[in-house]
C-alpha cells in the first residue's frame, strides 16, 4: 500500500515536474525545476533499491550536466530567444502524435511481462549493498564496456575543448 | 505488481530535508511579520559603488567558465566509476587495479592534452 | 503490516532525533561565528565582541535577533522566484548533510549504504544556491561573484571526491559507521597516516569547497564588495550564512569520520559518547580560523590551477599509492 503510494507520488512528481520544465519561458526556472525533477527521479531509484544509482543520478545529472546547462543558458544570455515562438509547426499534428503515443502505450500494456529473476534479488542486494553488488559485476563481467568508457571520456575530454577553444580563437 | 521495497533507511532524510526547507521558510515567513519594509527607488538600484547602475548586468562572460564547467563533468563521471571499484578492490585484487590504472591512464592522456591545450590555463 | 500507532511513533523519534540534531547544530553554527570573531581577534591582539553579555557572549544571539528585523531589499530587475529560491537551495544542499553523520556509536539519523556519496552529491547542490544567487539578483557585483565561484566550487568538487576515494578503498565501504569501524585497526584509529595525501588533498579541497579564506574568492571584498550576495539582506542573507557555516561543520565531520577516527579517541571519555567528536570538530574548525587568519587570499587564476594541476594530479596519485600499497598488503 505504502509502497504503491510513494511510487504513485513519484510518477506522478515527475510527470508534472516535466512538462513544467518544457513550459517554462525563462530557462534558468527551467533548470530549478528540473533539479526538483531530478531529486525525484534519485528517489524512484532509492525505491527500485538502486542506492548508488540514485547518488549518481543526483551527483552527475544535478550535481555536473544540469550545471553545465546553466553556465550555457548564461554563457548564451538568452534575452531575444525566450521571447520568440517555440512551438513551430501546426499543433493539431502534434497533439494527434501524442494522442497516438499514448494509445499505444496503453494498448501495449497487457503485452508486459516482467523479465525473469536474475541472481540479485532484493534479499541479496540488501545484503551486499546495491554499490558492491554492481562494482563486482562491472570490474569483472563487464571489463571490457568499462574500458571503452575510458576511450568515451577521452574522446568528450577532447571534443569539448577542440570546440570550446575555436570559439574562444574567433 | 511486483512488490516494491521500503527503503526505511531513507525515510529520516526525506523527513530532515522536509524540516530543513521548513526551517528556511519559516524563518523567512517570521521575517515579513517582524521586520520593516519601506522600499523607493533609489534603495531597490542593485549596488553598483554608490553610482547608478550602467549598461547590462549579465553580461556575456569568459567562454573560460563554459570550458570549465565540461570538464567538471568528465571528470565527474570518471570519479563516480572511481566509487564502486573502490569498496569492491579487496574482494577482486590486482585484477581491479590493473584495469583501473588502464582506465585511469587513458584519462591522464585526456588530462595532458587539456593541459597543453591550456585548457586549465586562467588569464 | 505494523499498528499505525508503532508507525506514528517510529516517526515521532526520528522526529525528536532530527530536531536535537539540528537544534545542536544551530547552536554550534551561531556560536561558530563568535568563536570564528574571538580566535582571530585574538590572533589580530584585539579582543573581539566583548559588549553583549560577558566575553561577548550573548553577540551570536543579538546578531541573529537582529537579522530577523532587518528590511529586506528585494532589487527592483531582480527575477523574483529564483531569487527567493536561492537561498533555500543553499540551506538544503548544506544542512542535508547533516543527516548521515555519525555523531557516535550507533547514531546517526540515517544510517544509509552510500552515505559519503550523499555528502559529495549534497555538497554539488552549493554550486546551485550560488549561481542563481548572483544571476537573479541582477547586480554586476553579484553576477561576476557567483560564476567564479560556482566555477571553483565545480572545480575544487572533483579533488575532493577524488581525495576520498583512498579512503573508501581502506574501508571498502561507502558507509560512514563503517568507515569509522574500520579505522580502528589502523595507527592511531585513523586513516590519517596512510591517506596522509588524501588528507591535505581533502582539506584543502574542503575549505575551497566551503569558500572559506584564502579561497574566499566569491566574496572578495576588495573588488567584489561581497560576491554572489550583495543584494541579500536581513534573514535571505542569514539563510546564506547559515548555509556557509553549516558547510564548514560538515566538512569537518567529513574530514573527521574517513581521516581522524570519527568518534574513537585515545581513551573513553565517560557518559559523553560525542565527546571525541566534538573535540576534532572544534580543533578542525579552529584550523580553519587559523588558516583564515593567517594566510593571504588567492588570485583567482591562481585558485583554478592549483585545483586543476596540482589537486587532481595528488589525489590521482593517492589513488595509485594506495592501490598498490593494496596489492602488496602493506596494509593492516
Amino acid at each position: 500500500m505504502l509502497a504503491e503510494g510513494i511510487f504513485i507520488y513519484l510518477a506522478a512528481a515527475i510527470t508534472i515536474l516535466s512538462v513544467l520544465v518544457i513550459t517554462r519561458k525563462n530557462p534558468v526556472h527551467s533548470v530549478i525545476t528540473m533539479l526538483v525533477l531530478f531529486f525525484h527521479i534519485a528517489a524512484l531509484y532509492v525505491t527500485l533499491n538502486a542506492e548508488f544509482l540514485a547518488a549518481v543520478q543526483v551527483i552527475v545529472y544535478a550535481g555536473a550536466i544540469l550545471v553545465l546547462f546553466l553556465f550555457v543558458i548564461l554563457l548564451l544570455n538568452l534575452k531575444e530567444e525566450a521571447v520568440a515562438r517555440r512551438y513551430v509547426g501546426p499543433w493539431p499534428l502534434g497533439l494527434m502524435a501524442a494522442v497516438g503515443l499514448f494509445l499505444a502505450i496503453i494498448v501495449s500494456l497487457d503485452s508486459f511481462v516482467a523479465g525473469p529473476k536474475g541472481a540479485f534479488t532484493t534479499e541479496v542486494i540488501k545484503a551486499e549493498t546495491n554499490t558492491k553488488a554492481l562494482g563486482k559485476i562491472l570490474f569483472t563481467e563487464y571489463l571490457y564496456p568499462f574500458e571503452v568508457v575510458s576511450i568515451v571520456l577521452l574522446v568528450a575530454i577532447i571534443g569539448a575543448i577542440v570546440l570550446a577553444k575555436k570559439r574562444l580563437r574567433s | 505488481m511486483p512488490t516494491a521495497f521500503l527503503p526505511e533507511e531513507y525515510l529520516p532524510i526525506v523527513i530532515f530535508m522536509v524540516i530543513i526547507l521548513a526551517f528556511g521558510l519559516g524563518t523567512l515567513a517570521v521575517g515579513i511579520v517582524l521586520r520593516l519594509r519601506r522600499p523607493y527607488q533609489e534603495k531597490l538600484l542593485p549596488y553598483e559603488s554608490g553610482n547608478p547602475p550602467v549598461g547590462e548586468p549579465r553580461y556575456r562572460f569568459s567562454v573560460r567558465f563554459y570550458i570549465v564547467a565540461m570538464l567538471f563533468v568528465i571528470f565527474d563521471v570518471e570519479a563516480v566509476f572511481l566509487y564502486p571499484w573502490a569498496i569492491v578492490f579487496d574482494q577482486i585484487g590486482l585484477y581491479a587495479f590493473v584495469e583501473m590504472m588502464l582506465f585511469i591512464a587513458i584519462l591522464v592522456v585526456g588530462y595532458v592534452y587539456a593541459w597543453k591545450k591550456e585548457a586549465f590555463r586562467w588569464d | 503490516m505494523p499498528g499505525i500507532v508503532d508507525t506514528l511513533l517510529y516517526i515521532a523519534i526520528i522526529v525528536a532525533k532530527i530536531l536535537v540534531v539540528f537544534g545542536a547544530i544551530m547552536l554550534h553554527v551561531a556560536y561558530a561565528t563568535y568563536f570564528e570573531r574571538k580566535t582571530i581577534g585574538h590572533m589580530q591582539v584585539r579582543l573581539g565582541p566583548m559588549n553583549v553579555g560577558p566575553h561577548g557572549l550573548l553577540q551570536p544571539i543579538a546578531d541573529g535577533i537582529k537579522l530577523f528585523f532587518k528590511e529586506d531589499i528585494i532589487p527592483a530587475q531582480a527575477d523574483k522566484p529564483v531569487f527567493f529560491v536561492a537561498p533555500v537551495i543553499s540551506l538544503v544542499g548544506a544542512l542535508s548533510s547533516l543527516a548521515v553523520v555519525p555523531f557516535f556509536e550507533g547514531f546517526a539519523i540515517a544510517n544509509i549504504n552510500v552515505g559519503l556519496l550523499f555528502v559529495l552529491a549534497m555538497s554539488s547542490l552549493g554550486s546551485y544556491g550560488i549561481i542563481l544567487a548572483g544571476w537573479s539578483s541582477n547586480s554586476k557585483y553579484s553576477f561576476l561573484g557567483g560564476l567564479r565561484s560556482a566555477a571553483q566550487v565545480i572545480s575544487y568538487e572533483i579533488a575532493l571526491g577524488l581525495s576520498l576515494v583512498g579512503v573508501m578503498m581502506l574501508a571498502g565501504s561507502l558507509n560512514l559507521t563503517d568507515i569509522v569501524r574500520a579505522q580502528e585497526r589502523y595507527p592511531f584509529g585513523m586513516f590519517l597516516l596512510p591517506q596522509i595525501i588524501g588528507c591535505a588533498v581533502f582539506v584543502i579541497a574542503a575549505i575551497a569547497e566551503t569558500n572559506r579564506s584564502p579561497f574566499d574568492l566569491p566574496e572578495a571584498e576588495s573588488e567584489l564588495v561581497a560576491g554572489y550576495f550583495v543584494e541579500y539582506s536581513g534573514m535571505r542573507y542569514g539563510l546564506f550564512f547559515v548555509a556557509e557555516y553549516t558547510g564548514m561543520i560538515i566538512m569537518a565531520s567529513i574530514g573527521i569520520v574517513c581521516f581522524l577516527g570519527g568518534w574513537n579517541g585515545p581513551f573513553k571519555i565517560p557518559y559523553v559518547p560525542f565527546a571525541w567528536f566534538f573535540i576534532k570538530l572544534y580543533v578542525l574548525i579552529f584550523i580553519y580560523y587559523w588558516v583564515r587568519a593567517t594566510l593571504p587570499r588567492y588570485r583567482y587564476d591562481h585558485l583554478m590551477n592549483l585545483g586543476w594541476k596540482v589537486m587532481i594530479p595528488l589525489a590521482l596519485f593517492n589513488i595509485v599509492i594506495t592501490g598498490i600499497l593494496k596489492v602488496m598488503k602493506a596494509l593492516p
